[in-house]
């Protein structure tokens, strides 16, 4: 089957929705995996604990107006997968679907803790839910991380034989702990990382915004090196001109990214995390094309985006709508970002609410 | 048992519980979104008290709607692949569609209203809590949409060659005449929850306040009326828009309405039972209570009509479908006792809501305030009601469509995934299942603990061009 230009469009378009995706839940994944890091206090007892509290929420509240809005964009992606792709969304959800079903646990806990923790003046209650926000925040990047790196790769997947025009992944969730994947999970994890500490340092103000730059630069450093390892084995395997050009973007910005932190450029620093991210998406993309899930067995079928595409008339259909719709998305999505463009401080966090005491 | 009905149970579970919440969300920023109004118009600060109370409430009712609704979205391709596979090409692009138009609108919005009291001008802030509101009814209508293909499958054709339903018309896809009935149904249905959710937790503060002699009568007696109002309109909206997909149950789904009455033989001039002892399925009932022609009156519009019994569309069905493997079932019929009590249930509790809104309505006119008793189990019951006949008419309408995932066209045993074992639904059902009630524990508790001061005098937000940059936040996590 030949592809066609709508279904070359969709692919780039779902392409776009996890760049969105993970550019910008990818600082929020950050902030949650910082918040016992970076919420430590330089000082010493009762004045550390209050100062140590005091950072934690300035973090959270850098992301608090928009953490809801970045994580829609999953659940864009995850519909436009199903529109437009409907047999990649069938074959990769259900194949990955211990992995799924924790990503979801991970999002569940990471959320309620974003929206309850302030709403019970109490240790316990807040320690509690620190872990839920760190922990889901944690878990959710590492297992993006593996799951797309799988879908990349290759994994074992192979023609229905009782379903005609289904294809089906042939394997259980340890199938998806190969050394890359686990390798990209890892990446993901300290992308996110130095991509929320550069946006940290970005929106805040005092102590905790030299703390975030200097953390970033270690992460960032680090990160580099697993993500060169990580796009080598990716392209080696895969990979097409979009790919490598998409990888030497990605690394070159995540290397400018970490140079503008070191000399305290911090708005420039996260848009080199931004980028890199993006672009590490392309190289991804870049390498899946035209499948939408290669296969690792000899006897399987690659899944390509030809077999698992919508009819033209669906994706005509989806195409006025993401024509009309992303730019007014991303106007007021923009605007919400400049509404709170300003740094956060510890002087600007009100008293803790006094419910029901 | 299997992964067939694992991943039924499964479905149902997560769904019904995260329908508990929906309602309230799209019902409450409606009324939010009134009540800031109100003040906006009139400056009346009990309008803002009422608004910032009810918002926090709203809050933290709506985190548990948001975090489950991700499931939702995914679950369709993890326990149900062949299905998704199957149509696709018909039921993706309404759940792409409300990504889209709705949750982006609901949450960017939603991040605004929160942290934006101090941050926007007074307008502007106004406008995105209805701005929430119609994310809310956009994403209604579009799951309203994909869920009426299942009911009712419209506009599309099946593809021998790829194996599926494919798209033929969009339009009537999106206005399904089983979605025209339903949309209204459950829209109204979420303002009647809202309704009887801001009157049920005013009416507690107003006995309160009454017995107390607090000085915040004359507020909650507002709120009540407001809620009241709300949810007794809704209602009867509620009442002919039911009335109205019951007609077009009775033409599409014959089945269904026969199931809501376990009518097992056809015939003329229906009855419909209020009440039956004997066998739970119908099978050996007797009515306790019983109204001549209703069941006609309610699928047809005439008394005198005849409805198809189960007996004979089984034979009917049985003998159209059978032979393909995708629509061959051993029985057509769904689990009768369910479809009956649920059908019952659900306008049971419809009702009751109905009736203690007009009791609120005539109790609190004038100066009038409640004290009794009884009127604080009418506080904590009438939020509830609506919120179960919901579920109730959920779970009737999904059972009612069984054996089939989508109706005349594919049987939900043949929709589910075949690459998922039951060890790994297990899991991730007893996972789900865990997490879910701890959070409703933690919910409750948090709720309660938030209704108890109730509506607290709140300072006037201040206009951004008048606060001082290194003021601390009206609002912060």
């Amino acid at each position: 089957m030949e592809l066609t230009t709508l279904q070359i469009v969709w692919f780039v378009l779902i392409a776009v929705l996890w760049i969105g995706y993970l550019a910008l839940e990818g600082f929020d994944f950050g902030v949650g995996m910082l918040l016992p890091i970076l919420g430590r206090s330089h000082q010493r007892g009762a004045a550390g604990e209050a100062d140590a509290e005091a950072r934690k929420r300035v973090m959270l509240n850098t992301i608090g107006p928009v953490w809801d809005g970045n994580e829609v964009w999953v659940l864009t992606a995850g519909g436009a997968m199903f529109a437009a792709f409907p047999q990649w969304y069938a074959t990769l959800f259900s194949g990955f679907y211990l992995a799924l079903a924790l990503i979801l646990v991970a999002l569940i806990v990471r959320g309620m803790g974003l929206d309850y923790r302030h709403k019970v003046d109490s240790d316990t209650w807040r320690k509690r839910w620190d872990l839920a926000i760190t922990g889901g925040s944690f878990l959710a990047a590492l297992l993006w991380g593996v799951g797309l790196t799988n879908i990349v790769y290759g994994t074992p997947i192979k023609a229905n034989p009782a379903v005609k025009g289904d294809y089906l992944f042939d394997g259980n969730l340890f199938t998806l702990l190969g050394i890359v994947p686990l390798l990209g999970g890892l990446t993901f994890v300290g992308l996110f990382l130095t991509h929320g500490a550069f946006f940290i340092a970005l929106k805040t103000d005092g102590p905790i915004r030299e703390d975030a730059r200097v953390l970033g630069v270690k992460a960032g450093l680090v990160t580099a090196v697993l993500a060169v390892v990580l796009l080598l084995a990716i392209n080696l395997r895969h990979g097409s001109l979009v790919s490598w050009v998409g990888t030497v973007i990605a690394a070159v910005a995540l290397l400018a990214g970490i140079l503008m932190a070191s000399k305290g450029r911090e708005g420039w620093a996260f848009v080199g995390t931004f980028v890199t991210i993006a672009f590490a998406v392309v190289a991804y993309f870049g390498a899946l094309f035209p499948n939408a899930m290669p296969t690792t067995l000899a006897t399987g079928a690659d899944l390509t985006l030809a077999a698992a595409s919508s009819t033209p008339k669906t994706l005509t259909i989806m195409t006025w709508a993401a024509v009309v719709f992303t730019p007014i998305v991303l106007l007021y999505q923009g605007w919400t970002y400049w509404v709170f463009r300003k740094r956060i401080a510890v002087h600007h966090i009100p008293q803790p609410v006094a419910v029901g005491k | 048992m299997d992964v067939l009905d694992l991943a039924r149970w499964q479905f149902a579970i997560t769904t019904v519980y995260h329908f508990l919440f929906v309602p309230i969300t799209i019902g409450v920023t409606a009324l939010i979104a009134v009540m800031q109004t109100f003040w906006h118009r009139t400056g009346d600060d009990r309008w803002l008290r009422l608004t910032k109370f009810f918002g926090k409430l709203f809050m933290i009712n709506f985190a548990l709607g948001l975090v489950t609704g991700i499931v939702q979205e995914f679950q369709f391709g993890m326990n149900w692949s062949l299905y998704s596979r199957f149509v696709g090409d018909i039921f993706g692009a309404p759940l792409a569609f409300e990504a889209l138009l709705a949750f982006f609108l609901e949450s960017t919005f939603l991040g605004l209203w929160i942290f934006g009291w101090d941050r926007l001008p007074k307008k502007l802030h106004l406008a995105t809590i209805w701005l929430v509101h119609l994310g809310t009814v956009f994403s209604a209508f579009f799951i309203l949409a994909a869920n009426s293909f299942m009911q009712n499958p419209v506009g599309y054709t099946f593809n021998a060659q790829t194996n599926r339903a494919e798209l033929d018309d969009f339009a009537a896809v999106l206005f399904n005449k089983v979605q025209l009935a339903t949309f209204p149904h459950v829209v109204l249905g979420a303002y009647m929850t809202a309704g009887a959710f801001v009157m049920g937790i005013a009416l507690y503060h107003l006995r309160k306040q009454a017995l107390d002699h607090g000085p915040d009568i004359a507020m909650y007696r507002k709120a009540v009326r407001f809620g009241a109002v709300v949810a007794l309109v809704a209602s009867i909206g509620v009442l002919v828009s039911g009335d109205v997909q019951g007609k077009v149950m009775t033409e599409v789904q014959p089945m269904k309405m026969a199931a809501a009455e376990g009518l097992y033989e056809t015939r003329a001039n229906a009855p419909f039972s209020i009440l039956t002892i004997g066998s739970l399925d119908g099978t050996n009932a007797k009515p306790i209570l019983e109204v001549p022609g209703l069941l006609s009156f309610l699928g047809t519009g005439s008394f005198t009509a005849e409805i198809q019994g189960i007996n004979d569309i089984q034979a009917a069905e049985t003998a159209k479908y059978a032979a393909n493997p995708l629509t061959a079932s051993t029985s057509y019929v769904p689990v009768i006792w369910m479809t009956y009590w649920n059908f019952r249930l659900m306008m049971g509790a419809g009702f009751l809501t109905m009736l203690f809104a007009a009791m609120a309505l005539w109790k609190t006119r004038g100066q009038g305030v409640v004290t009794s008793g009884m009127w604080k189990h009418i506080a904590i019951w009438t939020p509830l009601l609506p919120v179960l006949a919901n579920s109730f008419g959920w779970i009737f309408t999904e059972v009612g469509r069984q054996p089939w995932i989508v109706n005349g066209l594919m049987t939900t045993q043949t929709g589910v995934s075949t690459t998922v074992d039951a060890a790994s639904v297990w899991i991730s059902m007893i996972v789900f299942t865990l997490l879910y009630g701890v959070l409703a524990v933690v919910e409750l508790k948090l709720l309660l603990r938030y209704i108890k001061p109730g509506a607290v005098p709140v300072e006037a937000p201040k206009d951004p061009a008048d606060r001082a940059d290194d003021e601390p936040f009206v609002f912060a996590y």
